[in-house]
């Protein structure tokens, strides 16, 4: 379960569409020390394949994604 | 030393010569010039790792509603995932950026089939269709929340994304520099090649 997962900041990004959680979620790290994890929550489904892109293109690390109803939430730990 | 005569002896020493050169140049420049070269290609690699740069070059050509958001999203997104942006706003894109008209786009359902209306296609020549179809596409665009173009292009700047207006376009249409949002350059053609040059990924909008 991800519920170990010490998160040092949450993000609410429900009810936004592309791009805005992946905007936001950049922001969001980029304030984050190197270490730290971001909890970030959306509702759209698309946000499940842009968000695995996106740790892939920028090197941060996915350590948990939860799916609770088209709920979806994703713990990214920032990296260097 | 019968039968050799002072021209021979110098033919011969230019021989000699000639044949030491060329040793020495087949054994020394070969190597010299390999080594240079890689050099300069190792330069070159620093600079721009495999040739092109973490980066998306756009044009924005049109400047209906629904196209005006594709080089928009694809922009910010680029430098949400860390890479930079840049647009170049031509011809009709060019009101994307014009404060004067970024926030009254357009789009007609006329020659456009892909738009769902219930009727036959002509009609949406008659007045007031094109208002509808603008109409029906705010309206699905704030169901899902979609940002306005003026408060992207506001995000896109916030986010560094380089905004470049088209001087031609400019002429052609008269707009004025002062009629452009803040922070937009004004460029040509030249201007978006040479950026374009090094882009990883360029796109014609």
């Amino acid at each position: 379960m991800n519920g170990a997962i010490p998160v040092t900041q949450e993000l609410d990004c429900q009810g936004l569409s592309c791009p805005l959680p992946i905007i936001k979620t950049k922001r969001a790290i980029d304030a984050l020390a190197p270490g730290e994890v971001l909890k970030m929550v959306a509702t759209d489904p698309g946000s499940v394949n842009d968000m695995a892109a996106w740790v892939k293109k920028t090197g941060h690390e996915m350590v948990g994604s939860e799916d609770a109803d088209g709920v979806f939430a994703f713990f990214i730990r920032k990296v260097g | 030393m019968s039968g050799t005569t002072d021209k021979d002896i110098d033919a011969l020493v230019e021989a000699r010569v000639e044949a030491r050169v060329q040793a020495q140049l087949d054994q020394r420049l070969g190597p010299l010039v390999d080594e240079r070269v890689a050099q300069a290609l190792a330069r070159q690699e620093a600079n721009a790792p495999g040739g092109q740069l973490d980066r998306i070059a756009l044009i924005a050509s049109k400047g209906s509603l629904d196209m005006a958001y594709p080089p928009l999203i694809l922009a910010t997104t680029a430098v949400a995932m860390g890479m930079e942006a840049a647009i170049f706003f031509t011809f009709y894109g060019l009101d994307i950026i014009n404060k004067r008209k970024y926030g009254h786009l357009k789009v007609a359902s006329l020659a456009n089939p892909a738009m769902p209306v219930p009727v036959p296609n002509f009609i949406g020549a008659l007045p007031g269709m094109t208002l509808a179809a603008t109409a029906m596409m705010k309206n699905w665009m704030g169901r899902v929340k979609l940002q306005s173009v003026p408060e992207f292009i506001e995000m896109a700047r916030e986010m560094d994304v380089t905004l470049i207006g088209c001087q031609m376009t400019m002429d052609v249409m008269g707009t004025k520099k002062d009629d452009l949002v803040d922070g937009v350059t004004v460029g040509g053609a030249a201007t978006f090649l040479e950026y374009a040059g090094k882009s990883k990924i360029t796109l014609f909008i």
